[in-house]
């Protein structure tokens, strides 16, 4: 295949990978690699280091657009910033001490936890919460727009959010991804804030997580300008345009079809991982 | 207008869509010379090796870029889009010291030490 041939075709699937992303709220990343390295057999390493740049460049790209809605809390996502930045950076350092197998293993874990959380049901009632202590002190609340006005929250249980989004940190950085399913897990079921709170905060936090083991990707040489670039530019791309159709789009049908893709991903992972054909 | 939360978020998101913007016109330019003048079969990617040493660190990406090499341009793009979160954290860091927020002051300076660490750890 000649490099123009190539390029075309990585960009292709990245403007796919992109679409379904931003159309199912998983992301690109965790769809990318898994495409690269089972499609294209691209080594695991130069696929997260692609997959890692365009994740920055969707979190950043779309982060406009939740800060009008008025959802995101900047406090809440800076403190906890301190974590998943910690988080990534030991992830970052594990992918030149784990084996090629594990990281494809976990890499499928975290595939079918994504494809499960993607498809559970959300109830959007924590109003019984007792006000947390330690949350008021370090001002992680806030109000968001709801149909009768404002409604207030505070975060719950910030040690446990806390330890969980190192944890999301450290996968992120050891795969390559936004690694947001984990984060909204974190907020949404353990901190108990409010569920659009969650997904818009940990946009914007996704970035700032995946810049942090940028750099240690650079200087090993994951980051290989002729595939991040048609990766970086397709995922972006179809980004973009997937949070546009998000308003006209069936999302209920859409997750369905998505989960199931990404549950033979992961599978997939898992198996070629075991067989050591990844 | 005086300096509060959903201003500094605002900002915040305004500059980041111009970070990336700007990095991604970049990676277009550096992308279309690249095709262009690279001929013949595509790199093998299937086992790793690194990128070469010339792509791995700022100076020497710098350097190679102003010689026109396409593939530096693309990775200023994408150190361009590195720097984007970044710029971010230290607009933060200033929003927050304006509002006289000492706590998360430090806590933006910390996230900030964490990302300056692992673009410089290399060097």
């Amino acid at each position: 295949m000649s490099t123009i041939e190539f390029s075309g075709w990585i960009f292709l699937t990245s403007t796919l990978a992109g679409l379904l992303g931003a159309l199912t709220g998983l992301g690109g990343g965790v769809v990318i690699v898994p495409a690269l390295t089972l499609l294209f057999h691209i080594d695991i390493h130069y696929a997260i280091g692609a997959s890692l740049v365009s994740v920055i460049a969707t979190s950043s790209g779309a982060a406009s657009a939740y800060v009008r809605e008025g959802f995101s809390n900047i406090r809440i996502g800076m403190f906890l910033e301190v974590a998943t930045t910690l988080g990534a950076l030991l992830g970052a350092y594990l992918t030149a001490k784990v084996s090629t197998h594990a990281i494809g293993i976990i890499f499928g874990v975290v595939l079918l936890y994504s494809a499960y959380a993607s498809l559970r049901k959300r109830p959007d009632t924590k109003g019984d919460a007792t006000p947390d202590a330690l949350a008021l002190r370090l001002k992680m609340y806030g109000t968001y727009p709801n149909a009768g006005g404002e409604t207030q929250y505070t975060a719950q249980k910030v040690p446990a959010g806390f330890s969980l989004m190192f944890a999301a940190g450290t996968l992120s950085g050891l795969l390559g991804i936004g690694s947001g399913a984990v984060k909204v897990l974190a907020m949404d079921q353990v901190m108990r804030l409010p569920f659009k709170v969650s997904t818009t905060t940990s946009n914007f936090m996704i970035g700032v997580t995946a810049a942090a083991s940028a750099g240690i990707y650079l200087s090993r040489g994951y980051i290989s300008p002729g595939l991040a670039m048609p990766v970086m530019l397709g995922v972006l791309g179809g980004s973009l345009v997937g949070s546009r159709l998000l308003v006209s789009a069936p999302v209920r049908t859409l997750r369905l079809v998505f989960a199931v893709v990404i549950v033979a991903l992961g599978i997939e992972m898992i198996y070629n991982s075991m067989a050591g054909k990844l | 207008m005086a300096w509060d939360d959903k201003r500094m978020e605002i900002a915040i998101g305004n500059m980041l869509r111009v970070g990336v913007l700007i990095a991604a016109t970049v990676v277009i330019a550096g992308g279309a010379l690249y095709i262009y003048r690279v001929h013949g079969p595509h790199p093998d990617y299937t086992t790793f090796h690194g990128e070469a040493n010339q792509f791995r660190t700022i100076p020497e990406i710098l350097k190679l870029a102003t010689t026109g090499n396409s593939e530096a341009i693309i990775q200023i793009g994408l150190l361009l889009l590195i720097a984007t979160p970044i710029a971010r954290v230290v607009l933060a860091a200033t929003g927050f010291l304006l509002e006289k927020d000492r706590l998360y002051f430090a806590v933006s300076l910390t996230v900030l030490v964490v990302l300056l660490y692992s673009l410089l750890q290399g060097h």
